[in-house]
């Protein structure tokens, strides 16, 4: 086909130009990247780290990370930490990767906890000064990793809260900053709170005897089939493998452990796999202003699949994925990266493609169910405008 | 689609009020021709007067006197707020429900005829009917509170004067007008007293002969005549209360789309065609041989208004200069493109509030929304408003209904001043910089754009992407009669960026190399459609064919929050012949002998309607969004926007 043949060239040029510390790759001895040398994703490193299963023991790992329920509070030292001006930076970050460490919590909620840390530390004595404080905190956190949707959304969230909320210019500094932080700590909470609650929403689609089919470790989903499983809905779940992490195999393990049917499909038996679905249940790493969703590399075409099939695709995630971004197509986003093992040496002159997540264009969901509702991917703008304008 | 060329009952779409505003049906009795007449130029006729627009108007328009104001605009967007009440003494509106009859130049089959046959009825009974209420003061006739208005009236002044108002009771029912509940309720209360008075007077005749013998004479001979009348005259009313009946009926509805947009002038409705034409100020004739499935919008023969208006400088007093000279502009095309007309129709009317002082015994708010309103029908009867014209025109309408009454003509004049020059900065120069930083983010190097046309944002945006150091081409398409492409890349090329230019003939041969395609529009309707130069909705469906994101930019101002299926509703007509004529070639001339063939008819349309399925993202002032997001943006920023 000459159709596209302009736009492969331009595709070319622009991935000559967008990866150029990619093309130093080859020249390196070793085959496999170095996760130190390329602008890699630390959203999906941490997600990888979370829910992948690299090795042959992933069962006891696996077990072992659901056994480690709440983790011991929060230590102060890293709070004491951030004392110096010129360590704030760091001091955020710090606080950030310690939060994000936990497999439990979501990375919007290490965002806030740690934007809450800064306030706390903080020595300003006006609304006017905190809040300069914690926009440069945000900053950095965003500019440390600006794959993450979630941390982005995160931070302008709570940066929203603290500049919108009126209540505060009527208070004293102390109880301004009181509140904030009190509000920073429970939105650990809320976001435990918008699981169950999108549990809830998503029970009245899950129907005994349907077969559903899930994309990667989502702990919403994961919430959500629980919650369906205890109901004592009788259902079967189809988990696809999720290279290159293999978060399939974690999800399936969850699933069977509840007494759930479970099948591990690899992620190109989809389209075969299809037939028997009923409905298909994705979480989202971040929905963007035109409804559609970015998340785990593969989603997009399950939803094609799903959507030529006439079979919904359900989406589960909280409000606090939101994003006020909208990419047009799947190269219209910034390039999250992430390593990829082949097991064997891949043939020199070959390129990988590496992207860790792709866009789902809002036309082939069904619907969003988050803690605001069950949405339509169009409603997604109205809140978003709502929320931030 | 054939539905829709059946003539006037579905052409006027249900959804625009049809059941409320009926128009008025020429009565058999008064044959019209089924063409319009082309009549002499009639002598000019100053903008609303207050005689004018309440002699003019039958009285169903007088009953929505924005319907009289807003005389030939294809498309209105703002006429709720148009058609604020004309330079009208209150006196005049007040009488004006009651003298129906005596406006000489309205059209004679409205009220004359069946107003004429009621009154017959009555006739007899009137004398009577007169000595009776002097008889019965206390008795609940309404016509008595006639009678009681005017108390110095003699005898026969007030037998007259019952039988008129029985003639305009005549006109109101048999024509179906519109009138408001308590009125209708007042009109049918008096007939049936007239009736109950034209029975009485048979019994009290007994009486009342007594008081006086040449009276009694005189109502004796009536009297013979009266058993006759008795028996017509249920006959007569019979129809009248039916009609009442059914308007009774029509109330609830007519209640509850009381905030619906009035109607657009239909030109295919040749009674109002021929009020609008006697009212209007630029003398221009009508087009010929228009398209049948667009006769409603206004065409006009082209290049006969400006020679007329030009005459008419000096007699044109309650125009402004500056707003006459914009019109002008209008007319011959100086001044195009959405935002050059808007800014250019609030500059004129910042100019003319500038020099505006009230008259005296005027409120400066009532008599300045009146010039305004005058204003913007001269500007329609040069080119039809667009979408953010209206819109435009809605603001300062609605910031001059808000100036506090205690404030002093001056502070008025300068704070209208500064809302205008707001409003150009806000919503419109500052709003396209902000649309410009969005769409440039949209721009990666190596992309190949597509635009069309000439949109003002679009050329904004291509030349601060240039000058940003963005590496991208751009593809021109360009469409005939206008080719308003080849000024946009005269000004691209010149300004360095590399160009390719092409006729929308190519628009599928080029897009396979394209990767954005930037529109702009006129405007977006709410349910996510774009109104814009025609040609737009082609290259968005060939750009979603080939899977290329199309991106509207457009300003808020210009949302609208109507919704709009086709280009066919409401759309501009341009002139026919400059697609019938190539210039500069003089060998394509096969139409140039048959543009008067009865058989040939020329469409030139102006805009279409791109649906929102072909439409990726829409840039705003507010940010990017979906095409399902306008509503949101016309609901949340629309109360604002008319505040700012």
């Amino acid at each position: 086909m000459w159709r596209r043949s302009a736009s492969f060239v331009v595709d070319k040029r622009y991935y000559q130009h967008d990866e150029l510390p990619l093309a130093m790759d080859p020249q390196n001895p070793n085959p496999n990247p170095n996760p130190n040398a390329n602008p890699l994703s630390a959203y999906y490193l941490t997600r990888a780290e979370h829910h992948a299963v690299v090795t042959s023991d992933w069962l006891a790992q696996a077990q072992a990370a659901v056994g480690r329920h709440p983790s011991p509070p929060p230590p102060p030292e890293t709070i004491a930490g951030g004392g110096g001006g010129k360590e704030r930076g760091f001091g955020v970050i710090d606080e950030f990767n310690y939060w994000r460490k936990k497999p439990d919590l979501a990375e919007a909620v290490a965002a806030i906890m740690a934007l809450a840390a800064v306030i706390r530390s903080s020595e300003a004595t006006t609304m006017m000064e905190l809040e300069i404080e914690l926009k440069t905190a945000s900053d950095t956190l965003k500019s440390w990793d600006t794959t993450s949707i979630s941390l982005s959304a995160g931070c302008d969230l709570f940066m929203r809260y603290v500049t919108r909320t009126s209540a505060l210019e009527y208070e004293d500094f102390d109880a301004a900053k009181r509140r904030l932080i009190e509000r920073g700590e429970k939105f650990g909470e809320i976001s435990l709170k918008a699981r169950r609650t999108i549990a809830m929403l998503c029970q009245d689609f899950i129907f005994d005897g349907c077969t559903i089919l899930v994309h990667g470790f989502s702990r919403v989903v994961l919430e959500v089939l629980k919650l369906a499983a205890s109901n004592r809905k009788l259902f079967r779940v189809l988990c696809t493998e999720g290279r290159p992490d293999r978060t399939g195999l974690r999800f399936s393990n969850e699933l069977s452990a509840l007494g759930v049917p479970v099948k591990l499909l690899i992620d190109s038996a989809v389209a075969y796999a299809m037939d028997e679905v009923d409905m298909v249940f994705v979480g989202a790493d971040g929905i963007v202003e035109s409804g559609g969703i970015i998340n785990m590399m593969g989603t997009y075409q399950i939803a094609l699949v799903a959507h030529s099939m006439n079979k919904p695709v359900y989406v589960a995630a909280e409000s606090y994925k939101f994003a006020r971004m909208y990419p047009l197509d799947q190269k219209d986003l910034a390039p999250a990266l992430r390593p990829i093992e082949f097991g064997v040496p891949i043939p020199p002159g070959v390129e990988v493609e590496k992207s860790a997540r792709d866009y789902t264009p809002p036309q082939y969901l069904t619907l969003l169910f988050t803690d605001l509702g069950a949405l339509t991917p169009s409603v997604v703008s109205d809140e978003l405008i709502q929320l931030y304008l | 689609m054939d539905h829709r060329r059946v003539p006037r009952a579905v052409i006027d779409p249900k959804v625009r009020q049809v059941l409320v505003v009926t128009p008025p049906i020429p009565r058999p009795s008064h044959p019209r021709p089924a063409r319009l007449r082309r009549r002499p130029p009639l002598r000019p006729i100053p903008v609303p007067t207050p005689t004018l627009t309440l002699t003019l108007t039958s009285p169903l328009r007088r009953r929505r006197r924005d319907a009289a104001l807003v005389p030939v605009g294809s498309y209105n967007p703002s006429e709720p707020l148009l058609g604020t009440p004309p330079m009208t003494s209150p006196s005049s509106r007040a009488d004006a429900d009651l003298n129906f009859s005596d406006d000489a130049p309205s059209p004679p089959w409205i009220g004359r005829t069946g107003g004429g046959k009621v009154a017959s009825s009555f006739p007899g009974s009137s004398g009577e009917m007169m000595a009776a209420a002097k008889n019965l003061p206390k008795s609940d006739l309404t016509t008595a509170s006639v009678v009681k208005t005017l108390p110095g009236v003699s005898e026969t002044n007030k037998g007259a004067l019952v039988e008129m108002q029985a003639d305009g009771i005549g006109a109101t029912g048999s024509q179906k007008q519109k009138t408001t509940k308590a009125e209708r309720r007042a009109i049918q209360e008096a007939q049936r007293a007239a009736k109950a008075a034209a029975k009485e007077a048979g019994g009290v005749k007994s009486a009342a002969a007594s008081t006086g013998e040449v009276l009694a004479a005189s109502k004796q001979a009536k009297a013979v005549k009266s058993p006759s009348q008795k028996k017509d005259g249920p006959q007569v009313t019979a129809p009248v209360s039916s009609s009442e009946k059914k308007v009774g009926d029509r109330l609830p509805e007519k209640d509850r789309k009381k905030d619906v947009p009035h109607p657009r002038m239909q030109f295919d409705d040749i009674n109002r065609v021929e009020k609008a034409k006697r009212r209007a100020v630029v003398n221009q004739s009508e087009a010929r041989n228009r398209v049948e499935l667009f006769r409603h919008l206004p065409q006009y023969e082209h290049g006969t208004q400006l020679p007329d208006l030009e005459a008419k400088f000096f007699h044109l007093d309650p125009l402004h200069p500056s707003v006459y000279k914009v019109g002008l502009q209008y007319l011959s095309g100086d001044i195009h493109g959405g935002n050059a007309r808007c800014i250019a129709m609030l500059l004129a009317f910042r100019e003319a509030i500038n020099d505006y002082s009230t008259p005296p015994k005027k409120s400066l708010v009532r008599d300045l929304t009146a010039k305004v309103s005058s204003y913007v029908s001269f500007l329609i009867e040069c080119r039809p408003l667009s979408i953010s014209m209206g819109n435009a025109i809605r603001f300062l309408k609605n910031r001059i209904a808000k100036l506090p009454h205690t404030m002093s003509e001056l502070e008025a004049k300068s704070s209208l001043q500064s809302d205008i020059d707001r409003f150009i900065n806000e919503k419109i120069v500052l709003a396209d910089k902000i649309i410009v930083r969005h769409a440039f983010a949209k721009i990666r190097d190596g992309d190949v754009l597509l635009t069309y046309g000439s949109s003002s944002v679009v050329e904004m945006m291509l030349v601060y992407a240039h000058e940003q150091g963005k590496q991208f081409r751009v593809v021109i398409v360009d469409s005939r009669p206008k080719l308003e492409g080849q000024a946009l890349l005269h000004r691209l090329v010149k300004k360095g960026l590399n160009c390719t230019y092409t006729h929308i003939n190519a628009v599928s041969y080029i897009m396979h190399e394209v990767t954005r395609v930037f529109l702009g529009a006129s405007s977006i309707l709410s349910n996510g459609t774009v109104y814009s130069r025609v040609g737009t909705a082609c290259v968005a469906m060939v750009a979603h064919s080939f899977r290329v994101p199309v991106l509207i930019c457009c300003e808020a101002y210009k949302f609208h929050e109507r919704v709009q299926l086709d280009s066919i509703c409401s759309n501009e007509l341009g002139d026919p012949d400059v697609i019938a004529k190539v210039s500069g070639r003089k060998d394509l001339n096969h139409l140039s002998n048959c543009v008067d063939n009865e058989n040939l008819q020329l469409l030139n349309l102006m805009y279409d309607v791109t649906p929102s399925d072909y439409v990726s993202m829409i840039i705003t002032d507010y940010g990017m969004l979906p095409p399902t997001s306008v509503p949101v943006i016309v609901r949340e920023y629309r109360r604002e926007q008319l505040w700012i």
